[in-house]
Order: structure tokens, then sequence, then C-alpha cells
């Protein structure tokens, strides 16, 4: 009988994988209450280095082609089916499903990724436009990513609200800060493994754990955060949020009832992206 | 050899026929289709700031008046606009563009006698812009479904809408069209300091038979502005303006289902490279931050110019400085009109002292002011630091502040170096460092070889602290659509 060989669970910031600065640790139940695993409890520190290590990533990641970042999170999707019978034991552990719904959640999540991969060189092509203005001008609106972007993952849903969130912020070439889930972390620490193995440049997707009424107020009023979604903040919560959000007129998207099974539209990634208008005159 | 001196013509004076703006003595507020009087009874008065004489009484809309206008708009949403067809719906507002076609020269003249600008502008960009802005909406209210939004747009309902005084017309024209196209209504606050031509416009809603509370016309300060986005009856609020009073905004209505879109300050680079057509971004320059006496949130109010040709470009810009006309707004040739207001003038004056206490040296070209009402000289600073007061904060003003750059590199730094995002411009012959500079500078709008020009078909608005969400072509719609998005 061979004794298995455990895993630390850890914070991802910036394509490393420190424990929490503060040195908390937190302890997560499996959904029939018994233990599953101690989770880093980030810090406030921690979601401010975070936030360096996506505004650090942000110019080379949004300065990648389109086609390059789709080709990168379809490398993502790849490695996460690869792990898929991880991800089935984990979001079962998690969300206490039994391997077939877990399966098919997984399956979802992951032909979810690559739906949102394949955006990569499209959503310029649906939301950009040529504008034919009254005068001797070649004038034309591409949408650009907003930069860093925070998101509180869904609550309940492990995986396939976390990439439901995740994706479509760093298709466009957006970087961000992932809080998640507070009691269901598992599949989102594992995810960063992921993504920090699929060539995806370290500080792109930062990933921490913790208590979300620790870390959403911090990333709602920071300063170097563009825009946040707050999909798994609690509703009571949602308003001071909001209002913290005001202090750098963060683009803000709340939280709806939202069926993370439903087919999605491109609505989250243009959430996440600037229209950007140039004028240039016509002439010899 | 002929000795020839060029003789020096005088011009003559030009004045517009001051009397087209027809002003009456006093306004009450326009709501349900009528102009009544204020609920209790409180009135302000708008000046003209070329000479400060007291134009008209206004009133001012209190918190009874506020409820009043969101339920008449509340009550046309419901009993008529939402039910007319797209198509119905595209005409009433074509008819609002004819109409303001139609009486463009009156339009014109009662701008520029309220706001202070020159004659030139709101007859040549001002009205025709805000004619064309009308124009173009109309033709999208039936064509929703393929503006490329969704499959089934909807509209939000009532529209709380407040506006500046910079441009007054247009900037209810970039606020109106597009809710009406949508299907919304709405209660629209022009500013304290220009009331005038908002309340022309609600004639004009008149004359064209818009069904009664479809648009509502809220006089007053910031108070009825607040009451207005504050009210319950609300969907949509709308608000152009400073970056201060825009995260006032989002605050406020934080917690509630209210949809937003804020067009807010700017501290846009204006960049010139040593290869650009001098004359030309001359022109540019002084286009980018004197037109409307730099009353303008994209305004070019930060020159940044490649190091070896500084002393050459300040030279052409002074020179060209030196033949513009300061004076009565009403003049077809002049050039600068007045500053809106005395608290504008004030602030201006402040900032102004501030460049100078910190270091910058301050040019102004000699130019006489007239005795009444509020003006300022254009003016440049050069050596500016990044760090400067002027360099940072939004002047709003005639007042230009030039920075120098080596590299491209350096360039994007400087421009980018800003809590702002809302525009800039390049100037260069060489086309692909135009759009590779174009895709670094964050801002919603990119002006290369040309500056401040405005369509309706081209979204504008900005990146990072000057607000969020596009006025103008397909992407300004969706601020007026439930779009399933």
């Amino acid at each position: 009988m061979r004794l298995d060989v455990r895993k630390t669970y850890k914070l991802s910031i910036g394509g490393a994988f420190p424990r929490s600065e503060s040195g908390r640790s937190y302890e997560v139940s499996d959904h029939k209450g018994g233990f599953l695993a101690n989770f880093s409890q980030a810090s406030r520190k921690d979601v401010r280095d975070a936030v360096v290590a996506a505004r650090k990533a942000f110019p080379g990641w949004s300065g990648a082609t389109a086609y390059n970042r789709g080709q990168v999170l379809y490398r993502v999707a790849e490695m996460l089916e690869g792990r898929r019978d991880q991800f089935v034991a984990e979001v079962g552990a998690s969300e206490g499903l039994a391997t077939r719904k877990a399966s098919r959640e997984v399956d979802a999540a992951i032909d979810r990724w690559v739906w949102y991969a394949g955006w990569s060189d499209k959503f310029a092509q649906v939301s950009g436009s040529s504008n034919p203005v009254s005068g001797a001008y070649f004038d034309f609106s591409v949408p650009e990513p907003t930069g860093v972007v925070a998101a509180i993952a869904p609550q309940e849903s492990s995986l396939l609200g976390l990439i439901s969130v995740v994706a479509p912020i760093i298709v466009s070439g957006n970087t961000c800060v992932i809080v998640a889930s507070e009691q269901r972390p598992m599949p989102a620490i594992t995810l960063s493994e992921v993504v920090t193995t699929s060539d995806v440049p370290g500080g792109v997707v930062n990933v921490l754990s913790g208590f979300t009424r620790e870390m959403a107020p911090v990333l709602a009023a920071h300063l170097d955060v563009n825009a946040i979604d707050l999909a798994g903040a609690a509703p009571a919560d949602v308003a001071d949020l909001q209002a913290a959000a005001a202090d750098n007129l963060k683009r803000v998207v709340t939280p709806r009832a939202e069926d993370w099974h439903v087919d999605p539209d491109p609505g989250r990634i243009l959430a996440f992206t600037e229209t950007k208008t140039v004028w240039h005159p016509m002439g010899v | 050899m002929i000795d020839l001196v060029t003789p020096t013509w005088e011009y003559a004076p030009a004045p517009e026929a001051r009397d087209l703006a027809n002003i009456k003595p006093s306004y009450g507020l326009f709501i349900d289709g009528e102009f009544v009087d204020p609920r209790d009874g409180q009135v302000f008065k708008t000046v003209d700031p070329s000479s400060e004489e007291v134009l008209a009484e206004v009133a001012t809309a209190g918190p009874a008046d506020v409820d009043a206008a969101v339920r008449a708009a509340r009550e046309a949403y419901d009993d008529t606009w939402s039910k007319l067809s797209g198509r119905e719906r595209g005409k009433y507002v074509f008819r609002l563009a004819r109409l303001m076609q139609e009486r463009a020269r009156e339009l014109a003249v009662l701008e520029s006698v309220d706001n202070g600008k020159p004659i030139k502008e709101t007859r040549d960009v001002d009205v025709p812009l805000a004619a064309a802005h009308f124009f173009y909406h109309a033709g999208w209210a039936d064509k929703l479904q393929w503006a490329g939004l969704g499959p089934d747009p909807k509209p939000l309902g009532v529209a709380g809408q407040v506006i500046p005084w910079n441009f007054p017309l247009l900037m209810l024209a970039w606020k109106v069209a597009p809710a009406l196209a949508c299907g919304n209504t709405v209660v629209l606050k022009p500013a304290e300091t220009t009331p005038l031509t908002a309340l022309r416009f609600a004639e004009i809603c008149q004359q064209a038979d818009l069904p009664s509370g479809v648009v509502n016309i809220l006089t007053g300060a910031g108070e009825t502005g607040a009451a207005v986005v504050g009210h319950d009856g609300i969907d949509k609020v709308a608000f152009t303006g400073s970056t201060a009073v825009g995260k006032q905004i989002q605050r406020q209505i934080a917690g509630t289902k209210k949809k937003v879109t804020l067009e807010l300050g700017g501290k846009a680079a204006n960049i010139i490279f040593d290869d650009a057509a001098m004359d030309q971004a001359v022109e540019g320059i002084v286009n980018g931050i004197f037109f409307n006496q730099g009353h303008v949130c994209c305004a070019g109010s930060r020159l940044l110019v490649q190091e070896n040709v500084h002393d050459e470009v300040i030279d052409r810009l002074k020179r060209r400085l030196g033949t513009l006309r300061l004076g009565d707004p009403l003049d077809k040739n002049t050039d600068i009109g007045a500053i809106n207001s005395s608290e504008q003038l004030e602030r201006i004056t402040s900032l102004v002292a501030t460049g100078e206490q910190e270091g910058a040296e301050s040019w102004q070209p000699d130019c006489v002011l007239p005795e009444r009402g509020y003006w300022f000289r254009p003016t440049v600073f050069t050596k500016v630091e990044q760090t400067h007061t002027i360099a940072q904060e939004e002047i709003f003003g005639p007042v230009l502040s030039v920075l120098t750059f080596r590299t491209a590199e350096e360039a994007v730094q400087k421009a980018n170096n800003t809590p702002y995002g809302l525009s800039a411009g390049v100037w260069t012959e060489k086309g692909s460092r135009i759009l590779w500079m174009a895709q670094r500078l964050r801002a919603g709008v990119v002006w290369a070889n040309t500056f401040n020009r405005f369509d309706p078909t081209s979204p504008f608005g900005g990146y990072k602290e000057s607000g969020f969400g596009r006025e103008g072509g397909r992407h300004g719609l969706a601020a007026y659509l439930q779009t399933g998005w």
C-alpha cells in the first residue's frame, strides 16, 4: 500500500505559486463536510501584488497578435483536456456531484474555453466598424482590451462558471486577477496550474484563494484595476463594491442570475473592451 | 526693384443679427409637452458671457418638477412611444432633424449669445452637427435589429440626461437623438449657464408634434441634475461633464439597475513628429486647443513636440496665434469668443497662475480684451514638466502646455501618463508610425493629421477616467438598448 503524495494548494501570482505573504491558510471542506484541503488565505498585500503582476503582463499580452492569443488559449484547452480526470474529481468533491454529472461540467467547461479561444481574432470584426463620416476622412473603430480586470469568480459553479468568467476577459488581451470561489477554490487553483504551463505569459491570469469579502473591496477600490466582474460577489455587497469602483471609474459587470450551462453570447468579451476610433484625412 | 509694402487690411465689423435669437424675458420648464412654471417658483438668470447682460430668467426645477417630468416621460413611454413602430418613431426624429436645419441660423445666433462661442463655430459646427446627429439616428429607429447588438434589442425606458455648457445644443443632440431612435423617452437637464437652445429645442418638439412627454427639459443647476440622476423612475443615466461629477454619479447609482454612460474630462496629448507637415500641424494645434475657447473635453491641451523641431513649431504657433481675432462672438470674423462664465474664467486664471508659480513659461499674443464680459487670451506654456499641475489637470480653457519628446516610445509614455484617456492627436507623414502610435495611445479617439473632428457615424468616448460608453455610430446605440448581452 503506497501513501499518496498530497498537493499544497497555493496562490498564482505572476506565473509563480506563492503561499499568501500573510502565511494564513483556511480549511476547505468537501460537500459532505469532510476535510478537503487547506488553501492559502490571500491578504490585501497579495491582492496588490497580483494587480502589479497583471499590469506588468498587460503590454505583452495585449500586444500579441489575435492569432497568437487564440493559439495560446487553445493550448490551454488541450491541457485542460489532459487533466480532465483531475478536474472531474475536484469538481465532484467541490460541488458534490457524482462522476457523471461532474464529467458533464468539465466537458462543458473545456468546450466553453475552446469557444472563447476562437473569438480572439473575430470579436474585433464583429464589434469594430468603418465609419462613413461626412468628409474626406478614413475613420474606423476597433475594440481594445480595457486593461487589468478583476473578477470575483462564481461561488457555486467552481469550474464552468469560473471559465465562463476568465476566458472572455483574457481573450481580448486583458490581464486579470481572479478571486476563486471561497468554499470551492480547488478547480481554480488547478486551472492556474494549467494556464501557467500553457504558454500563457506569467501575470496574465492571477488566481487568489481566500475570503471574498476581504479581497473584493480591495480590488473594487484599486486605482490600477480598470474593470471588475462581480459575478461571485454576495448580493448584499454589490452596491458597496460598485460605489468603491467609482474611485477610478471602473467598468463594472454586475451579477445576474446566470445559468452557466446556457451557450453564451459575446457580451462578456465586449464588456471588457474599449472602442477606439481613429481618423485620418484622405488626400493626395 | 519695386519696394512692395504689404498693406495692413483692417477687418470691418461683420456682426450677425442679434435679434434673430428672439429671446423671451422668461422661460418655464418643458414638461409633458407644455411650458410650465416651476412648482416652488425658483428662477435663475442666464447671461451673455460676452457682455454680462442678462438674457432671460429661467426656471429652477425642484424635486417636485423632476418627479412630474419623470412621470410624464414614463407615461409617454408606456402609452405612446413604446407602442409606435420603429418606422413611425424614426419619422418623428427625421422631423426634428429637418426643423433644426430650417431654424439653423436662429439656433446658431442663440447658441453664440448664450454660450459666448463664435458664430462661425455655431453656424458651421454646432448646429449642422446637431441636426446631422438627429438625421443619422432617425434612420436607425427601424433597423435596430441589424445593428449587431443582439437579435432583439429593446429600449430601456426613461433616460435621465445631464449635459454640459460647452456644446449645449450639440450635446443635447448626442443624448436625445439616440435615446429617441432607440425607443426611450427622456428627461434632459441642460447646463445652468446655457439653457436657451435646449428650451428652443423644446419648441421644435412642439412644432414636430412629438407626443407629449417624450422629451422633457428641466433647467436648473447641479441639484436638479442630481435629482434627475437619483430619481427612481429613471432607467438610464447619460452624463457629459467633469470626471469628479462622473464619479459622484457612479457612486449615486451604485446598487440600482440604472444603466449609465459617462463622457468626462480629458487631457489629450497632441503629438508632433519632426516629419509632420508643419503648416497643417500648427493649424491642428490651434484647432486642438483654441477651438471653442478650449472648452472641449477632448481638447489637445498637452502639446508633445519632438525635441528637434520644438523651436520651429513654437515660433510658427506664436505667429499664427498673433493672427487670431478675439472678441464679439456674433462677429463672423471672430476666432476666439468669450469664456462661458465668471466661474470658469476664475478657474482658468487660477490654473494659469499655478503654471507660472510652478516654473513653466507663459506666452500670450498681444490682443485687446473687451472691457465687459469674460475673456481670456490664448496662452501657451513652454518648459512644462509632466509633474506640473497644468500638465495634469484639465483646464478647460484656451491654455496649451508644451512638452517635448525624443522617441516615439517616449511620446507614447508621456501621452498615456494621465488618468484620462479621451483623445489624442498624432502628426507625422509616416503611415506606419501613425498606426503604431494609434495602437498604443490609450484614448477613445485618435486623430491622425487632424484634430477635433466629430461625426454622428463615428463613436466617441473615453478610456480610463474619461468615462465609459460611446456616443455616435453603431456603438452609441448600445447605450440606449437592452441588448441581452
